[in-house]
């Protein structure tokens, strides 16, 4: 990375810095596309950056703080404030459209975008990432981590995990 | 606005989470079936998570750090209701526990979303939404479970007769409730009960279930002002006893 002033990085190129930086459990996707980051401002030659928990009890959170921090010192900043927030809430409505294709290619069932409060029936829906089949039942709403629950397809028998919608 | 009040009652949430999720801790290895193990594991985890936001907002006003405040204090200085630090007992004992205690969470987080108290608000927003999977599992294990077979139904019901006066100690007022409220930070517990209530026992009688007497409900309260069951303290001594080796240690 070609050091530059920081006065020099605009909000656009911290984005676009922190695309590098991906989430510790699910490797393919980065914080930025998953919706983690949810604030960047530059204040002369301060960078701040708020990221958000996607659960509350995510042990991945200190992990993706401290690299953030790292990603921004490599680019050469100096000055920033690195903050974990709740002051806006991270829902899985934010994770971008690239970000859901790469979590489907990864194997983990991404979640549909839904609108206004989460039902029980949204909980129980599921799209197969192997056959698309969205002939799906719930098995479990916990898997491996706070993030996931599995479900089995009633169409390729694949049981398979997704990124719970939240 | 009271910090004094707005501290009593974040106290009063972390605790019961910190606790309560060091009991569904203890069902690792130990499930039923391995999904359960799993579960209970995953909702330890989801309320730890959410002790420790809880414990920050404590941080933000003042108080000391999350780590030191969880593990610190002793047992008379928790704010936690009784009904979290009972033993993990057997499997149809935790289920209703969780269901009865999480239901009653739902009921708080619920008015918290809209809490005069913007820091709590939005958490409890946020944690109002991940509390959806508890209820689903504990809603959807109590309906199989309470009409599967007599030998299920009775252990639920035994369970259930156990439990339930005990939960009421989660609606325990403290001195702070009537500020709290008047400042609509949070709605009296006694309206928070009746919801509570009023939802519970129209699930549990759909679960072929006899929902028993509330009795004399003062006999649990006493938690939230540092009064705790016999419980607490062994739970304590073991929860803090690798922190408690080096409270400095960097991890």
């Amino acid at each position: 990375m070609v050091r530059k002033p920081e006065s020099m990085y605009t909000k656009e190129e911290i984005f676009t810095l922190l695309e590098k930086v991906k989430d510790p459990e699910i490797p393919v996707i980065s914080l930025v596309q998953l919706g983690v980051v949810k604030d960047v401002r530059v204040e002369g030659e301060k960078v701040f950056v708020e990221i958000v928990p996607t659960f509350a009890g995510c042990p991945a959170i200190e992990m993706m703080k401290n690299d953030v921090v790292k990603t921004l010192e490599e680019a050469g900043i100096r000055e920033m404030e690195v903050k974990i927030s709740y002051r806006q809430s991270w829902t899985t409505n934010q994770i971008s459209t690239k970000g859901r294709q790469l979590l489907k290619d990864f194997g983990l069932s991404p979640p549909r975008p839904f609108e206004g409060e989460l039902t029980m029936e949204e909980l129980k829906y599921a799209q197969c990432p192997k056959c698309n089949s969205t002939n799906t039942r719930l098995l479990s709403t916990f898997g491996p981590t706070a993030c996931r629950a599995i479900h089995h397809c009633n169409d390729c028998h694949e049981t398979f995990e997704q990124m719970k919608p939240l | 606005m009271q910090t004094e009040a707005i501290k009593d009652l974040l106290y009063r949430l972390a605790d019961d989470k910190i606790i309560l999720g060091h009991r569904n801790s203890e069902w690792v290895g130990i499930g039923p079936v391995l999904e359960e193990d799993i579960a209970f594991a995953s909702m330890a985890q989801d309320e730890i998570g959410h002790a420790w936001s809880y414990f920050q907002l404590l941080e933000e006003l003042g108080e000391t750090d999350p780590d030191t405040n969880a593990f610190m204090r002793p047992a008379e200085e928790y704010h936690c209701c009784h009904l979290v630090e009972y033993p993990i007992g057997d499997y149809a004992f935790s289920l209703v526990r969780h269901y009865l205690f999480d239901m009653a969470d739902k009921v708080r987080l619920k008015h918290l979303s809209e809490s005069s108290y913007k820091p709590l608000a939005e958490l409890a927003y946020k944690i109002a939404r991940e509390e959806k999977y508890h209820q689903m599992h504990a809603r959807v294990f109590l309906e199989q479970l309470g009409k599967a077979s007599q030998e299920s139904n009775q252990k639920l019901q035994t369970a259930l007769n156990e439990v339930y006066p005990i939960a009421f100690g989660i609606f325990e007022p403290t001195v702070f409730s009537e500020v709290l409220a008047a400042e609509r930070v949070q709605p009296l517990e006694d309206t928070l009960m009746k919801e509570w209530r009023m939802e519970v026992e129209s699930f549990l009688r759909n679960c072929g279930l006899i929902v028993p007497p509330a009795g004399e409900v003062v006999e649990h309260f006493g938690g939230r002002t540092g009064h705790h069951t016999q419980w607490l303290s062994p739970l304590l001594a073991e929860m803090t006893e690798v922190f408690a080796i080096d409270p400095h240690a960097k991890w």
